[in-house]
């Protein structure tokens, strides 16, 4: 049988607090090559804490979190240079953000929002950064006649596909999204749902998913964490977790929902 | 190929006053290469739930559920995954579909995911569609919209477009016609040939006969539910 030996992402007892009050505590968990991992929870539970700690976007308090790098091997980026975590978060890390506001440049053409990614890696030949714009933005639906346009002209789903292909352009092996379906409407859901499946399975990416929606991590993850008041009580086999939940605050979270 | 031992389940409630329910206790058998065995026992009794513990789909509480070299009941995630991919196939009872997919790549979706190339995997899933008499102008659309007895025809397809070494199929020939009965039963054949270790339930008696080699009672190992079958041969002895 086929799996990895070694995890692309392995996260040891990570803790942030805020003040006195806990954002997330005690979370370890690895991840392997091809895997998606979705993190479930009430509001306030600690998801968004939990995966801005990882992608550095704030310092744990306490714990590791240790990439696979394609140089280096494993290496704590915790710990790492600034410059080098940066330069991870342009090459092998993506984050989507739940806004695309927040992860597009608003003032920058479609296309030039696809294209400074490539060029903050290197790509300087104009005609090759374009062409692989108008492949992108073609792979997510978005119609290539587009590509001068301004996102502020998109609407809401279009913004989001467009947030996906400016990540995934320099293909990453590790995407983060937070809330990547929320505050779009269902048929748009499950369109950029579909999307993210075929684009995980075709470019074999690792991902982590934070989601409050129970049938996007049932389509799109391999496994699942249950987040409670910072920590997690249970984690496990998508299906299993959610099929067959053993601790009474999964259980409560998996019967609040019709069906999945 | 399949073989449990010792294998246990109860269901904690923890919101309905923790109530406990004890399903399976101690069950013990095991699936040779290219036989087929049936669990049976009243509704209820556990025959689907102790299939979920086999998928890794519920959580096994006690003993050891042994799929080739892998034990189901300790593997990780990504294990049981694999597992699924290439050594377990599953046809449950209702197929549950990814929105906006075509019929034709629902089918042929395992075979991608095992590396085979789009061609040969749309050419196998063509095949099985057409045997099991999914009329080709529904091959483009989303099963979603399809009848009961369309869905779990290309539940099937999807079922069977592997072959898988171990197989698990619950009620494979429940709402088909006749002849896609027929067809359905000629595929469990076909597959305990080509020697897939196999476990289903079937409601349909004359199904089982035809293709089940042994029983397993459930309701002999669901505490507080007695036997229904009274038969010597589905003792837990015989099954082990
Ligand atoms: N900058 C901050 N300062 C103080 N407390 C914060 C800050 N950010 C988050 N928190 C608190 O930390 C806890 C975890 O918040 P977090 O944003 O991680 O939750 P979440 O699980 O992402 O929730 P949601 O589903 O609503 O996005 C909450 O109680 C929150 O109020
Ligand atoms: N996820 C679950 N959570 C709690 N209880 C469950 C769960 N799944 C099954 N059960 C309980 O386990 C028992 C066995 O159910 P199961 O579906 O395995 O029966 P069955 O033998 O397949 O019956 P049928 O012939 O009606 O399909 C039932 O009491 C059922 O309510
Ligand atoms: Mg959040
Ligand atoms: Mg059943």
């Amino acid at each position: 049988m086929s799996t990895d030996l070694r995890p692309l992402l392995s996260v040891k007892d990570i803790s942030k607090r805020y003040g006195s009050h806990i954002g997330c505590a005690g979370v370890s968990f690895d991840l392997y090559p091809g895997e998606v991992m979705g993190i479930v929870g009430e509001s306030g539970s600690g998801k968004s804490t939990l995966l801005n700690c990882l992608v550095g976007h704030l310092t744990p308090d306490t714990g590791e979190v240790v990439f696979d790098t394609r140089v280096d091997g494993p290496k704590d980026t915790t710990t790492m240079s600034e410059s080098e975590r940066r330069m991870l978060g342009r090459t092998d890390w993506a984050f989507v953000h739940q806004h695309a506001r927040d992860g597009l440049r608003m003032g920058v053409s479609a296309g030039g929002n696809v294209g400074e990614r490539l060029m903050a890696v290197g790509e300087r030949h104009y005609g090759d950064i374009r062409d692989k714009a108008t492949d992108w933005l073609e792979r997510v639906e978005i119609d290539a006649a587009r590509v001068d346009d301004r996102p502020t002209t998109f609407s809401g789903g279009m913004q989001q596909r467009l947030q996906i292909a400016r990540n995934l352009v320099t293909g990453p092996r590790l995407v983060f999204m937070d809330e990547p379906t929320g505050g779009l409407d269902v048929s748009v859901q499950a369109r950029l749902l579909d999307l993210l499946r075929g684009l995980v399975r075709d470019m074999g990416l690792s991902a982590i998913i934070v989601t409050h929606d129970l049938a996007v991590v049932r389509l799109l993850a391999d496994r699942l964490m249950v987040m409670k008041s910072g920590r997690v009580v249970e984690a496990g086999l998508t299906d299993q977790v959610l099929d067959d939940p053993q601790h009474a605050y999964s259980q409560l979270l998996v019967s609040s929902v019709l069906q999945v | 190929m399949i073989e449990l031992k010792d294998v246990s389940k109860t269901f904690t409630l923890h919101n309905q006053g923790s109530a406990v329910i004890e399903v399976i206790n101690d069950v013990s058998f095991h699936v040779a290469p290219g036989e087929c065995v049936a669990l049976t026992g009243a509704s209820g009794a556990g025959k689907s739930t102790l299939m979920r513990m086999i998928y890794g789909n519920y959580l096994t509480q006690s003993g050891s559920i042994r799929i080739g070299d892998v034990d189901i009941v300790k593997a990780e995630p990504r294990t049981v995954i694999a597992m699924r991919r290439e050594v377990l196939g599953y046809v449950s009872q209702f197929l549950r579909v990814v929105p906006r997919v075509p019929t034709l790549d629902v089918v042929a979706d395992p075979l991608r995911a095992l590396g085979v190339s789009a061609e040969e995997a749309r050419a196998r899933a063509q095949e099985l569609l057409t045997r099991l008499n999914i009329p080709e102008r529904l091959w483009t659309l989303s099963p979603t919209t399809f009848s009961g007895g369309e869905q779990q025809r290309v539940n099937i397809a999807r079922g069977f477009v592997h072959a898988y070494p171990a197989m698990l199929l619950d009620e494979p020939t429940a709402s088909l016609d006749a002849t896609n009965r027929e067809v359905v039963l000629s595929l469990i054949e076909e597959a305990k040939a080509g020697g897939a270790a196999i476990i289903g339930i079937f409601h349909d008696e004359a199904a089982r006969e035809r293709v089940c080699d042994r029983e397993i009672d459930v309701s002999v190992f669901t505490p507080g539910l007695s036997s229904c079958s009274g038969s010597i041969g589905y003792q837990k002895e015989t099954a082990a």
